[in-house]
């Protein structure tokens, strides 16, 4: 930290934008081994922010020294639990890529399959065939009262 | 009545640890779980009670005081979905217990699903509970990790396949909420939410906006707010049945639920509600679009609600205590329709053997029962009177119009539009599924529903049903919880008794 101790160095706040930077390019890949290297970058930098927020010092240990010039513990235990969690969602994350990798033979995330019958569909410009009921007059062998169809087309041979 | 408090996030957490000890003998294991959750709704019911009758209930845990320790605090706003997601997730849990028993497939939950289960209940409790915003995001953490278990349950190709964009998506929102975390620390130098309320009303404009962007960036994300949504409808469906749903109905609330806990205690003002209403409009309309064109029952249904998440944005985005207390009984509502409705999925899909509405029909007269089952949360979702859908549209409709000028008027046609299209999409599903010629995807010998099952999802299509008939105590209490969290002293009062340091 500073020597005079006002406030971060450059070169952590540095680090933070490159590690964030080189994350979020990672993230954007297909593959998800370069998305876990991501979210490894991304996690890192975010955690150097969060120290970033408080106050620069000396170890934070009661009679150690001064209180006015200890660093802040309290970004240091969040960070503590945040690189915990990280590091759980990392190794989760990488069982994924695994098994992504054992069942298909890449890690490579595929577009949806619906997603890319309807762009399909959309793109003939046409409907789901469900939508036009998909059964005529005589389609229902179930139907049990067919009587009221044939009634109504010899009312309509009457008046003809 | 504060030591109850804890219990909410401490029990299931404890049987899950049992739960998974118990992993090789299944009877206990589930005995275990449903115990522990009904627990959790009892307690649930008692906090909402005391929280209505004589204002929020706070636990300092470890006797640590307010801005040093954490705090849980169950107002009326947090005690009321503990309640409801309590009541949900017992439902879903007796579910997918009926399941279990009736066949050993792919779709059936295996033994790490009860600890997994209870984990992502203590997780939801604790997000509702949380008094400082670093526990908010370990709340989610929480909920998160036992959902990425849930999802991937199984490791089938297509569950690892829409399960990593589900995995990569909530981490990446995580991020973003654990950065905006650390800059509202780095701005105001404390993280609870009381003291936070007072601190950053100092900051300056420009710098308290950023930090509300952020967060609600973060929020938007897990709650699925139009352009952030596309994540969801790719990811839910594939999951086993009782899973989806109490995704459907809890996740996104949670994230709905931290929109309004920021938007009232921590930025209240609206400096961001035209945003706000804007995407509240896009989400409603372009959601609802989806599931227009959608063939697959659960794909469609999580188009709904995405669409639906809408309403509740738009509500808070109001910020008068008309449209705050619309979004709140909205949010109850939706809990429990949108999980009714993916239960009723998972039954189509034992019955019929898929969800795919172009190998599926005339289940109304197979299956009459899970007909019914089907009509009554539907049309609810749908807003025809006199269900509670209908009342929860009505009364955001009625703060839209009262609010006055040409945006929340724009939103209330948007609302009156999504409804319409609601409807459409309702009565397409019943055209298709549930009349025409049967059609089942299955050749397999009918057997009968494993009467849980059922019976777990009649009960919570009688839940959306109580809804509808207590609506008139259901609002006072929306209506009493959006007034407090207007007023902001109250929630601050009860956390700093001594005044704010």
């Amino acid at each position: 930290m500073t020597r005079s101790g006002a406030g971060p160095t450059l070169v952590l706040v540095l680090a933070v934008a490159v590690l964030v930077g080189c994350g979020v390019i990672l993230l954007l890949e297909r593959s998800l081994t370069r998305i876990l290297l991501g979210v490894i970058l991304l996690g890192n930098g975010v955690n150097l922010l969060i120290l970033l927020g408080g106050r620069p010092g000396g170890a934070p240990i009661i009679g150690s020294g001064p209180v006015e010039r200890m660093s802040d513990p309290l970004p240091q235990a969040m960070v503590l639990t945040a690189i915990v969690i990280t590091f759980g969602f990392t190794a989760f994350l990488l069982a994924v890529a695994y098994r992504s990798w054992y069942l298909s033979g890449d890690d490579e995330v595929p577009d949806d399959l619906e997603d890319r019958q309807i762009i399909r569909r959309a793109g003939r410009n046409e409907a789901s065939a469900v939508d036009f009921g998909g059964e005529g007059p005589n389609g229902d062998p179930e139907q049990v009262d067919p009587e009221p169809a044939r009634r109504r087309l010899r009312r309509g041979d009457d008046s003809r | 009545m504060s030591r109850l408090l804890p219990l909410p996030v401490v029990v299931p957490l404890l049987g899950a640890a049992l739960s998974l000890l118990l992993a090789g003998r299944p009877r206990l294991q589930r005995t275990i779980s449903v115990l522990c959750l009904s627990g959790t709704l009892t307690v649930a019911v008692l906090l909402l009670v005391q929280a209505y009758r004589y204002g929020p209930v706070v636990v300092a845990v470890g006797a640590w005081p307010a801005p040093v320790g954490i705090v849980l605090v169950a107002d009326q706003l947090a005690a009321l979905m503990l309640v409801v997601s309590s009541a949900v997730t017992l439902c879903v849990l007796l579910y997918s217990i009926g399941q279990g028993r009736s066949d050993t497939s792919e779709s059936s939950p295996v033994s790490i699903f009860h600890p997994t289960y209870l984990v992502l209940t203590a997780g939801v409790t604790n997000a509702f509970l949380a008094g400082d915003l670093f526990n908010l995001f370990v709340g989610f953490e929480i909920l998160l990790a036992a959902s990425f278990v849930l999802i991937t349950l199984g490791g089938t190709e297509t569950r690892i396949r829409t399960g990593s964009t589900y995995v990569v998506v909530s981490i990446l929102s995580s991020m973003i909420f654990l950065t905006s975390v650390g800059l509202v620390y780095a701005a105001t130098g404390t993280l609870n939410l009381a003291q936070l309320a007072q601190r950053l009303d100092d900051l300056p404009g420009g710098v308290r906006l950023t930090l509300e962007l952020m967060l609600l960036l973060g929020f938007a994300i897990k709650a699925a707010v139009f352009p952030l949504s596309a994540w969801l409808p790719d990811s839910y469906p594939t999951a086993p049945a009782p899973v989806t749903a109490v995704f459907a109905g809890l996740l996104t609330k949670v994230g709905v639920y931290a929109i309004i806990r920021t938007e009232t205690l921590l930025f209240p003002g609206g400096r961001a509600d035209v945003l706000l209403m804007v995407v509240a409009g896009l989400t409603m309309v372009i959601g609802i679009l989806g599931a227009v064109a959608q063939s697959d029952l659960k794909r469609l249904f999580s188009f709904t609600l995405v669409s639906h998440i809408g309403y509740m944005i738009f509500g808070v985005a109001l910020s008068t205590a008309a449209g705050l207390s619309g979004a709140i009984f909205y949010v109850v509502h939706h809990i429990t329709i949108q999980t009714t409705l993916f239960l009723v999925a998972g039954l189509v899909e034992e019955r019929a053997g898929s969800t795919d509405l172009r190998r599926i029909g005339g289940l109304a007269r197979v299956a009459p029962l899970l007909g019914v089952l089907f009509f009554v949360p539907a049309m609810n979702l749908a807003g025809v009177p006199p269900f509670s859908g209908f009342l929860g549209k009505l009364g955001l409709l009625q703060a839209g119009v009262a609010a006055g000028g040409p945006l929340p008027g724009v939103l209330v046609a948007a609302g009156t539009l999504t409804s319409l299209l609601t409807l459409y999409v309702a009565s397409r599903v019943w055209n298709i599924a549930f009349w025409r010629a049967p059609r089942l995807a299955t050749s397999e010998p009918v057997v009968r529903l494993p009467r849980l099952m059922v019976g777990a999802t009649v009960v919570l299509v009688a839940l959306g049903l109580a809804l509808t008939v207590l609506a008139g105590p259901l609002f006072d209490v929306t209506a009493d919880a959006a007034a407090d969290l207007r007023l902001r002293t109250p929630y601050v009062r009860a956390v700093l008794p001594g005044g704010v340091p």
